[in-house]
C-alpha cells in the first residue's frame, strides 16, 4: 500500500495537535483555578 | 457519571467511529490511492475551523453591540479553537500534497488564503496580549475579530473564481466534480465527528476564559482594597 506511512503520520500529527491543545486548556484552568483560590482566600484575610 | 466526562467519551466514541469509516468503510480512489484517506481529517478539519471562525465572527459583532463579557469569551475562545483546526489543515495539506502533486506547498490561492487566514487568528490572539484593560481589549480584539473574518469567504471562494493547484470543489462545485456516495457519508459523519470536538474545545476553552473574566474583578477589588 503505497504513501499508507503518509496517512498515517497525517492522523498522528493531526490527533496530537488537538491533545496537545485540550491538555494545554485543562492546564491553564487548573493554574487559574489555583490562582483565584490564592486571591481569593487573601481577599477574605484582607477583610 | 458528571456530564463532561460523558459527552468527552460520546466525542471520542465519534471520532472512533469516524476513523474507522475513513480507513475501513471509505473506498480506496481509483487515481490517488490510499492517500486520498488524508481527506477525512483534512477536510472536516477544515469546515471546523471555518465554523469556529464564523462563531467568533458572530461573538465578535455581538460584543460590538451589546459589551457584554460573555461575547468575548466565546470570541476568543472560537478563535484559538478555529486555530487549531486550521493549523492541522495546514500541516495535513503538505503531506497530501507531496505524493500527488510532488511539491510539498505552492503559493495558490486557496493555500494562500488558507495561511493568511491562519496568520490573521495568530494576530487577534496575539493582540489580546498586548492590552491590559479588559474592555478595551476586548473592543480591540472583537473590530480585529470582524475584520479577520473577511478572510473566511475568500477561502471558500479561491478554489471556485481562480484557477489552483488545489483540487476544485466537491461541494457547491462545477456540474460533474464530487464524491462517491460512500466517500460523501463518510466525510460528513467524520465532519460531525470534528464539530463534536470542537463543542467540547470550545466549552472547556469558554470555561477557561470566563474564569480569567472572575479573576480579573478580583484583582480590581483587591487592588482597590
Amino acid at each position: 500500500m503505497k504513501n499508507l506511512n503518509s496517512v498515517f503520520a497525517a492522523y498522528m500529527i493531526g490527533w496530537t495537535v488537538f491533545f496537545v491543545y485540550y491538555i494545554s486548556i485543562a492546564r491553564r484552568t487548573s493554574v487559574l483555578r489555583e490562582d483565584i483560590e490564592r486571591l481569593k482566600n487573601s481577599l477574605s484575610r484582607g477583610k | 457519571m458528571k456530564k463532561s466526562v460523558l459527552s468527552a467519551m460520546v466525542v471520542l466514541l465519534l471520532l472512533g467511529v469516524a476513523a474507522y469509516a475513513a480507513f475501513f468503510v471509505a473506498p480506496t480512489d481509483a487515481k490517488q490511492g490510499v492517500i486520498y484517506r488524508i481527506l477525512y481529517l483534512h477536510v472536516a478539519s477544515a469546515w471546523t475551523g471555518l465554523t469556529s471562525f464564523f462563531i467568533c465572527f458572530i461573538a465578535n459583532s455581538l460584543y460590538v453591540l451589546r459589551r457584554q463579557p460573555r461575547w468575548d469569551w466565546l470570541g476568543v475562545s472560537a478563535g484559538e479553537t478555529g486555530l487549531v483546526f486550521t493549523t492541522v489543515v495546514l500541516l495535513t495539506g503538505p503531506i497530501w500534497a507531496h505524493p500527488v502533486w510532488g511539491i510539498w506547498w505552492t503559493w495558490d490561492a486557496r493555500l494562500t488564503s488558507t495561511f493568511v487566514l491562519w496568520l490573521l487568528y495568530v494576530s487577534y490572539l496575539l493582540l489580546r496580549t498586548l492590552v491590559e484593560e479588559p474592555d478595551r481589549r476586548a473592543l480591540l480584539s472583537a473590530l480585529f475579530g470582524i475584520f479577520a473574518f473577511i478572510d473566511v469567504p475568500l477561502v471558500f471562494g479561491s478554489i471556485r473564481w481562480w484557477r489552483t493547484q488545489h483540487p476544485q470543489p466537491i461541494i457547491m462545485g462545477a456540474p460533474g466534480a464530487g464524491l462517491d456516495p460512500t466517500m460523501y457519508r463518510v466525510l460528513f459523519f467524520t465532519w460531525l465527528a470534528m464539530l463534536g470536538l470542537m463543542t467540547l474545545l470550545l466549552r472547556q476553552r469558554y470555561r477557561l476564559e470566563a474564569m480569567r473574566g472572575d479573576l480579573e474583578i478580583i484583582q480590581r477589588e483587591l487592588e482597590a482594597a
